[in-house]
């Protein structure tokens, strides 16, 4: 009895993966937990283990291959003397397919790994498609994925019934809709769907010439932003809420900060301070570190920060976990850390997956003022532009100091105007009066 | 015996008694009701017999030819009595080997005449036996398997006198044997009787309404099996309506309409063979609101009727009338009471065999149907002349012919007449259910030297790939 290894969801959003390293080969004893591949993600480089002992039969995926698709089988592992247990397995719980197929970095194996996610190889029939000749062909033939049906035949076989009420599902019409692209628009926009992309006109459609351009692949975590950032900005109803501040007291009280400890290795950054204050403004107000969901909104018990850190060939935003009971130092220290291992991405999944609230930073950029666009699931997403000395106004006449502008996008469906606005108050009142974080 | 049950069976023809063994082993208590022999029509008057009928004609046909294969065979003869008594006893191991199965399976056999009336999760079924008795029983379920019968046109004379009008059971265990016969219907049952008896040298003539003979058969094996039909000696009148049928003091006096044309046939006997009606009589339908359409019951792809507890499987829920239809639409009727997810029926993957000579076997769509439902077509063909297995058996006489959607590779059909088809054709029915396409059918080896190498060299054919012709 030989089982699939097949190709790990190691976050909810990964779909492919680049198969970077084996680190076995056809012929080798595995043992539950040892490390078999190394798998590129969007994010992030990881290490899959086997579950299972055996031996590996075969090699399905060589190494290097880019854009494996989740769930594709990548290797066959063998038993060792034990054809009937797998089967037995497969024929009393039935359900064991579904629950494997079901891409989820919470599964059991990874509590025994905490630190390392893992290959969820099952004796189960669903690593290799199992349909009937003619089903494949009406798959071929109709551009339908067998890997995404359910089969309705024995054991869970798919035939022709099941390809053929695929190919009248709404997705699949819709498609098969975006072959004549230039009437599609229209309708794509009218029926939007997180699994429709806009449909496509090459560039020269669009009058670029021909050889004025290279080419630069898509690569994953480029995938990763166009499809998250299209679907966000598309089905978030979001708005900007903006805001100076006045940070002479800030600047100071962190110069004190660092000169008084920075023997201790201590170097606190505005950013760091921003992190601690914007944590302690959603603890302030509650109501503000929440998502939007179908069922309801779920108000978060903790500020989790998401921080985003630009590496290169994009972003990847690291989480300061309940940043609101961590000391700045503390913050410091994990920032540092953080976003040196997201620019060499060995960030693990659960560093970057999740969060209630995130922070975009651009003012060592220059950037004055920007509103970024929503990190879904987060109700809101903070910009913070440069910090620069300004003509204000102060008790009728006109003084300098540094101000800093700040603008919050709020998930219009969570965060309220005036919600968004007593978050940013107390955030100001946290930059504006440094002292007050330490209460 | 106690008089509840979890299921109880109304007749236990190949419908009705499958479905009680499989009953019984998902767990269930079941009984079946029977008002005269276990195995019903098939086993005792219908398909069983019959192929014992037809195995005498096979065998004094074979005798007749027996200098063909070097033999010398001299003084053959036949004894009707002798040939029918075998296929009597044939039945009638049928019987005891069912007789065997309720036993065995624990089921309850109830004998009598059932009919229905309202009960709580299910009709009751009361049951009156020879006696004129009367008992009532009460189940969970009750699955009507009461089979059909043959279908009768009085205005026209087609109906049973019992003497010189038959209908297939009479047929079966002849009163007296017939000088010349009249045949109206060349369905399977028409076919079949009409080989029976010209085999035995009874001149036979066939009349069908329709433009063909076997008219659900592929347009060309209906073709090819007319010449074959008529080489055996039948006469065959196709397009021609019987107008009246009567009993004269000689025989049988029949008036036919040909192209608007009347005229008068004459014979010693009759055979109505046009077509069959369910047994939906007296069994209280009609008090319980069961919804019936055209002399059967209507009922949903697993077997349920529109009235609570009560289900019908088998000839009685309507065409084809095939006693494997029967049985399996039974076991997917008992699954689903049973709370299994059994695959519903799909009627194009369901053979039929007609065992005249020669024999006709088919499944699927015919080359005519698969077109007219818009499917474009790859057809193949093979010669029994192509095929050194038939030519070794005597047997060089038939065809093999493949429908395939030509997009797609899916067998729509497969349409066979010659010798031993009827065995053959289970191959693509496998094929069919399989959903392989014409490439697994080309890849498959087919051993040598059979007449299932025809079925291979058909397929490549519809490819262009044949390689014996």
């Amino acid at each position: 009895m030989t089982t699939q290894i097949t190709m790990p969801a190691l976050s909810p959003t990964m779909e492919e993966g680049n198969l970077t390293k084996w680190h076995v080969k056809a012929g080798d004893s595995v043992e539950p937990g040892q490390v078999i591949a190394e798998i590129e993600t969007d994010k992030a480089t990881m290490e899959v283990e086997a579950v299972d002992e055996g031996v590996i039969a075969e090699i399905l995926v060589a190494e290097g291959t880019q854009g494996v698709k989740v769930n594709t089988p990548i290797a066959t592992l063998a038993g060792e003397g034990e054809a009937a247990k797998p089967a037995t397995k497969q024929e009393t719980k039935p359900q064991a397919a579904p629950t494997q197929a079901k891409p989820q970095p919470e599964q059991p194996s990874s509590a025994r790994a905490p630190a390392k996610q893992t290959v969820a190889a099952e004796a189960t029939p669903a690593g290799r498609v199992h349909a009937s000749p003619l089903a494949r062909r009406l798959a071929e033939q109709g551009g339908i994925d067998l890997a995404g049906l359910k089969g309705s035949g024995p054991n869970g076989r798919i035939v022709k019934a099941d390809v053929e009420a695929a190919a009248k599902s709404p997705r699949a019409a819709q498609a098969a809709q975006q072959a004549p692209a230039q009437e599609s628009r229209e309708l794509t926009r009218q029926a939007p769907s997180a699994q429709a992309p806009m449909p496509h006109k090459s560039s020269e459609q669009q009058g670029i010439r021909a050889g004025s351009y290279d080419l630069v692949p898509l690569d994953l975590m480029r995938k990763t932003i166009a499809k998250r950032m299209t679907e966000s900005f598309r089905d978030v109803p979001h708005f900007p809420l903006n805001i100076d501040i006045e940070i002479d007291t800030l600047l100071k009280a962190r110069a004190e900060i660092n000169k008084r400890f920075g023997d201790k290795g201590v170097k606190i950054s505005v950013n760091d301070m921003c992190i601690k204050a914007a944590a302690l403004a959603l603890k302030l107000v509650p109501e503000a570190n929440a998502s939007y969901t179908p069922d309801g909104i779920a108000v978060h018990h903790h500020a989790d920060v998401a921080v985003a850190v630009a590496i290169p060939g994009g972003l990847i935003t690291p989480i300061i976990w309940a940043a609101e009971t961590k000391g700045l130092a503390q913050i410091s220290h994990e920032m540092a850390d953080l976003a040196e291992r997201a620019r060499t991405k060995k960030l693990k999944p659960e560093e970057f997956q999740g969060g209630t609230f995130s922070i975009s930073n651009m003012g060592m950029m220059g950037i004055k003022s920007f509103a970024s666009i929503i990190n879904e699931p987060h109700g809101m997403i903070m910009s913070i532009g440069a910090g620069e000395k300004r003509p204000v106004v102060k008790n009728d006449a006109l003084a300098i100091a540094t101000m800093m502008s700040v603008t919050v996008t709020c998930d219009h469906r969570v965060v309220d105007g005036a919600l968004g606005a007593a978050f940013l108050k107390a955030f100001r009142g946290f930059l504006e009066d440094p002292m007050a974080m330490l209460l | 015996m106690s008089n509840a049950f979890d299921l109880i069976v109304i007749g236990s023809g190949p419908g009705g008694y499958v479905t009680a063994i499989r009953a019984a082993q998902l767990g269930m208590k079941v009984a079946i009701v029977e008002r005269d022999r276990l195995g019903g029509i098939c086993l005792n008057w219908g398909c069983i017999p019959t192929k014992a009928l037809l195995r005498s004609a096979e065998v004094y046909r074979n005798f007749k030819h027996a200098d063909e294969f070097g033999l010398s065979v001299e003084g053959v003869k036949f004894d009707p009595a002798a040939v029918v008594k075998r296929s009597r006893g044939v039945a009638g191991r049928m019987e005891k080997g069912v007789q065997f199965l309720m036993k065995k399976n624990k089921i309850s056999v109830i004998e009598g005449e059932a009919r229905l009336e309202k009960g709580a999760a299910a009709p009751k079924v009361i049951v009156k036996s020879k006696d004129g008795k009367e008992a009532s029983y009460e189940a969970k379920h009750v699955i009507l398997a009461t089979g059909a019968r043959a279908r009768e046109i009085p205005a026209a004379g087609l109906k049973s006198d019992g003497k010189k009008i038959w209908t297939y059971r009479d047929a079966m265990a002849p009163p007296e044997w017939p000088e010349s016969l009249l045949v109206f219907g060349s369905g399977a049952i028409g076919i079949e009787f009409a080989s029976f008896y010209a085999a035995f040298g009874v001149k036979v003539t066939v009349v069908e309404l329709l433009d063909r003979v076997l008219p659900v058969e592929d347009e060309e094996i209906s073709a090819f099996a007319k010449k074959r039909f008529e080489k055996e000696g039948l006469k065959i009148l196709t397009s021609t309506e019987a107008k009246s049928l009567k009993a004269t003091a000689n025989g049988v006096e029949a008036v036919i309409a040909l192209k608007g044309k009347e005229e008068t046939l004459t014979a010693s006997h009759a055979i109505v063979a046009v077509g069959i009606t369910g047994n939906i009589e007296n069994l209280g339908l009609e008090t319980l609101g069961v919804k019936t359409d055209r002399g059967h019951l209507v009922t949903d792809g697993y077997g349920k009727t529109n009235v609570a507890g009560l289900y019908a499987i088998g000839d009685v829920t309507g065409a084809p009338w095939l006693a494997h239809k029967a049985s399996h639409e039974g076991i997917i009727c008992v699954e689903a009471i049973a709370g299994q997810k059994p695959h519903a029926m799909i009627k194009e993957r369901i053979a039929g065999c007609t065992y005249s000579h020669p024999q006709v076997a088919s499944v699927g769509l015919t080359e005519a149907k698969a077109k007219a439902a818009g499917r474009e077509v790859r057809v193949g063909r093979f010669p029994f002349v192509g095929n050194g297995k038939a030519i070794a058996l005597g047997e060089d006489q038939g065809m093999v012919k493949v429908v395939f959607d030509a997009k797609t590779g899916e067998l729509l059909g497969a349409h066979m007449v010659g010798a031993e088809v009827t065995e053959l054709i289970q191959g693509y029915v496998v094929a069919m259910n399989a959903e392989v396409t014409e490439q697994e059918l080309m890849e498959t080896v087919f051993p040598h030297p059979t007449l299932s190498e025809m079925m291979h060299e058909a397929v490549l054919d519809a490819y262009g790939r044949v390689l014996h012709v």
